[in-house]
């Protein structure tokens, strides 16, 4: 399973850095966004998926799910939702003030020239 | 502290005065008030004569940073005396001329006499310390303050230019010695030269030593004005004349031979160290003197013939090197060339400066230093034109003046390198006496041009601003001072041997001097009939000769191409480094977040890549692994169809949608892999994610005319293609190299019994991780504030509209 998802997550970086590596600004936050997601995953993933009862003592199972990685995934969920919002609202800024998302057109070029 | 670093310091200190002097007393010039100092200094340094010359060495330590060797050891021997005699020396006349010589009221003074007091210092500094690296920190500073002090007149642009020229390469040579001092500390464990020289006999096969040595002598060559670094200091006479009398000949450009000569018991047994020395000498010393005489600004003419005499007492420092070969002092016939040296060094100071200071006058008076424009000044300048006559001639070798003698035994001291059997001098040699012949021919060509071109021949009013008419006396006490001292040191040649030269030579040439005893040096008029008299006979026929059909070949400064000059060069090196930075920078800074982040996904894979293999860390285990469920394959399948399919989405709004199901499915497989927290959360925020992306996307209405599907690009192919699979191997080898359990166990046992919970990821968050929980929440602070002043705080909208 653990090789299955290190292919699954491989495909999720691979189409996250495509996406990054375009023009369009909508297409870079989604990019992050599947990025992030492939992160998580691969955060789980390492941890180890044995079968076991879900993290909560009531189950009262032989053996449980490693809980630390769920607690770091979760603030990482968080962590990133809160920058994708930020960005994404950035994204909705510049494409009132700028009139376009792409970013080919978006070169600063006051005082670099 | 004792008395010697405050007389060093002195100047540095009263520099801090002279601005509040300036303005407080505006009527009295305030050259008056810096003059004292140099000559308290040097009767102050005259009182060491005594000691040196019984081969007694003063050291004062003053710790600085004892930590690291670094301390400011005041040392005063020979060598250091004689040149701290000559920086206060020329240093008091310097001042007294350039009282006269600046005005009061049209002169920034004040500025002035800060960046030459500072130089004065800063060359007292570098003459008498004994630690390597405070001599590096003077050494810098006087690069800075004649750097200063060139770009003094600041509005012209030549100043400018020459000031920013000698910056470059007097500083570029600096950072090589400094190079070159680190080196030697390797090697010897001590910035002290009188230690470094305790050892030089360990280090001479050391692997070290020809790049220490060669790090230095770059050092020594740029700040000397050696060819090819000569260039600057032609550029450098945009600086006042008393600057240029000061700096320019008689102290700092001396300060590279002063380093060479410090450090010949250290290096000068290296065949390498005689070869460049003399070589380079030899060369700068033909170079300058032919280049001197195409001149026809009476102060390039003096600046290339500084850079000839320069190489002139180079080379012969050079040769002197040869005496270290040679076991015994009686039958030593090569120190001959560092007595010339030393001998040349004094008498250089003295009629260069006073003719830096006459061709000040003549600038002074008539308002020109072009020689097409001067001619027949004798009547109106009768001193001026005798001191000229007196410097020019000393220059040129002629009796009875004091260049005379040591051109002599700078003659002397080339014929004799024939007689040497080291190093293949006996056959390559040749070329010492024959270049320094020519050389010499050459000297003699210039140094007439420079008297009579601008006193003899005819009269020209109606070139020159000025009605010229003699200079007033102030101005003219220091040149006579210095012509005076022309004419004494030819009629009492032994007056300063052995109190000044001979002790000098000991500092140069320790190793061949037997304890209590000294040098003995005898300069001679009359060496007899000698090969060396017939050289000065040939110069002098072959000079005239050559002065009067001057117009006839002056042709062969044609045939030099101008565009291979060094100066040319130099320009183009400056200009083509600036353009070719720019164009490096703006060929890879280009502002696409593209091109960055290819840079960026690409060494990633090159880094990742090449240390996964180089190392060997690739490895692929499957005995840890879980079985595959139905379930589990069905959803990556999924979430492998919906990921790759955004990528061929062409509306924004089905790329939006395609996101939101991976999201859900990636909490599907939370739910699977038993996170059901994770589950929940991921579930919560895909939703709002989803719903602020069309929030900010989907309402724009003019985007969605714009909508096109992504072109394919083969670069991004590749490097996304590379990201993937450098991830999905570092997670597979990750995976299979598992080193020690989980510490998870604890958290599984103490959950309950510790914290109080059951639900063993909420304790983590809250309990016993609770600091990242805390931050976290931070974070969505910090970004939820970020919004609001985002989308409220609209400045620029309001002033525009």
């Amino acid at each position: 399973m653990e090789i299955l998802m290190a292919f699954v997550v491989g495909i999720l970086f691979m189409t996250a850095t495509y996406l990054m590596l375009s023009k369009s600004l909508l297409r870079i936050i989604v990019g992050t966004g599947i990025l992030s997601h492939g992160a998580h995953l691969l955060l789980l993933t390492m941890g180890g998926l044995k079968r076991g009862a879900a993290p909560l003592l009531g189950e009262n199972a032989e053996a449980y799910t490693d809980p630390l990685p769920q607690a770091l995934i979760l603030t990482a969920i968080v962590i990133s939702f809160g920058v994708t919002a930020f960005f994404l609202v950035l994204a909705y800024r510049a494409y009132q003030e700028l009139g376009t998302d792409n970013l080919e057109k978006m070169r600063g070029t006051e005082g670099n020239e | 502290m004792s008395l010697l670093h405050l007389a060093i310091i002195s100047p540095l200190l009263l520099a801090i005065f002279i601005p509040m002097l300036y303005k407080a007393f505006r009527n009295i010039h305030t050259g008056w008030f810096v003059l004292p100092l140099p000559i308290l200094l040097f009767s102050y340094l005259l009182t060491y004569l005594s000691a040196t010359t019984n081969q007694q060495t003063v050291a004062e330590t003053l710790n600085w940073i004892p930590s690291l060797g670094i301390n400011f050891t005041a040392k005063v021997d020979g060598l250091g005396l004689l040149f701290a005699l000559l920086i206060t020396g020329i240093g008091s006349l310097v001042v007294l001329y350039s009282i006269y010589y600046l005005g009061k009221e049209k002169e920034k003074l004040g500025n002035f006499y800060v960046y030459l007091l500072m130089f004065m210092g800063a060359m007292l500094g570098v003459v008498l310390s004994d630690n390597l690296i405070v001599m590096y920190g003077f050494w810098e500073l006087t690069s800075f303050s004649s750097f200063l002090l060139i770009g003094y007149w600041y509005h012209r642009e030549k100043s400018r230019y020459g000031a920013q020229k000698s910056m470059m390469i007097t500083v570029f040579g600096g950072l090589a010695m400094l190079g070159g001092i680190i080196l030697l500390y390797n090697m010897t464990g001590s910035f002290s030269i009188t230690e470094i020289v305790s050892q030089s006999g360990d280090i001479f096969n050391h692997p070290l030593f020809v790049p220490a040595l060669l790090c230095i002598l770059l050092g020594a060559f740029t700040k000397s004005a050696q060819f090819p670094f000569h260039i600057w200091l032609p550029d450098a006479m945009e600086a006042p004349t008393p600057v240029s009398a000061y700096l320019h000949s008689a102290t700092m450009v001396k300060a590279g031979i002063y380093l060479v000569a410090r450090l010949t018991p250290v290096f000068g047994e290296s065949p390498v160290w005689l070869w460049l020395i003399a070589g380079f000498g030899i060369v700068t010393l033909f170079w300058g003197s032919f280049s001197a005489v195409k001149q026809t600004d009476l102060k390039a003419i003096l600046a290339f013939s500084t850079v000839s005499q320069l190489g002139m007492i180079m080379s012969m420092l050079g040769i002197g090197a040869a005496a270290l070969h040679y076991e015994t002092l009686d039958d030593n016939i090569f120190t001959v060339a560092t007595t010339a040296a030393i001998f040349h060094l004094i008498n250089h100071a003295t009629f260069k400066g006073s003719l830096f200071m006459v061709v000040g006058i003549v600038d002074h008076e008539t308002g020109t230093r072009d020689i097409r424009k001067l001619g027949g000044l004798m009547n109106f300048m009768p001193i001026t034109f005798t001191l000229s006559i007196i410097g020019a001639f000393s220059m040129a070798g002629l009796p009875p003046f004091n260049g005379f003698l040591s051109k002599e035994m700078f003659f002397t001291a080339m014929v004799r390198v024939l007689e040497l059997d080291i190093f293949s001098l006996d056959t390559f040699g040749i070329l010492f006496p024959v270049l320094a012949w020519i050389a010499s021919i050459f000297t003699f060509i210039y140094s007439m041009i420079l008297v009579f071109k601008t006193f003899t021949g005819k009269y020209q009013p109606e070139k020159l601003d000025k009605k010229p008419h003699e200079a007033p006396f102030g101005m003219l006490i220091s040149p006579i001072i210095l012509a005076s001292l022309v004419l004494i040191i030819f009629f009492f040649p032994n007056l300063l041997s052995q109190s000044i030269i001979a002790p000098a030579m000991a500092s140069i040439l320790p190793s061949l001097l037997e304890t209590g005893k000294e040098f003995i040096v005898h300069i001679y008029f009359w060496h007899g009939f000698t090969i060396e008299l017939f050289m000065t006979f040939g110069v002098i026929v072959l000079g005239v000769l050559l002065y009067l059909t001057k117009d006839k070949w002056k042709k062969v400064y044609g045939l030099f191409p101008e565009k291979l000059a060094l100066n040319k060069a130099y320009d183009g090196i400056l200009a083509g480094m600036q353009s070719g930075s720019y164009r490096l920078t703006s060929s890879y800074m280009n502002g696409s977040i593209r091109s960055y982040l290819v840079y960026i996904f690409g060494f990633f894979i090159l880094i990742l890549g090449t240390s996964l293999f180089a190392k060997g860390a690739f490895k692929m285990d499957t005995s840890n692994v879980a079985s595959i469920g139905i379930y589990e394959l069905l959803l990556a399948i999924f979430i492998v169809i919906g990921t790759v399919s955004i990528l061929f989405s062409k509306s924004r709004l089905a790329s939006i949608i395609i996101l939101g199901a991976v999201g859900y499915m990636v909490s599907l497989f939370y739910a699977i892999f038993r996170a059901p927290d994770l589950a929940l959360t991921q579930l919560t925020i895909e939703t709002i994610s989803v719903a602020l992306f069309l929030v900010c996307f989907y309402h724009l209405p003019e985007l969605k005319k714009e909508e096109a599907g992504m072109s394919f690009k083969l670069t991004n192919a590749v490097i996304s293609v590379g990201v993937g699979a450098i991830v999905t191997l570092i997670a597979l080898s990750a995976h299979s190299n598992k080193l020690f359990d989980s510490i998870s166990k604890y958290y599984v046992e103490n959950t309950y019994t510790e914290a109080a919970g059951k639900n063993m990821v909420n304790v983590i968050l809250v309990d016993f991780r609770g600091f990242d929980t805390l931050f976290e929440i931070t974070v969505l602070a910090i970004a939820s504030l970020g919004i609001y002043g985002m989308i409220k705080l609209r400045s620029t909208r309001r002033k525009e509209g």
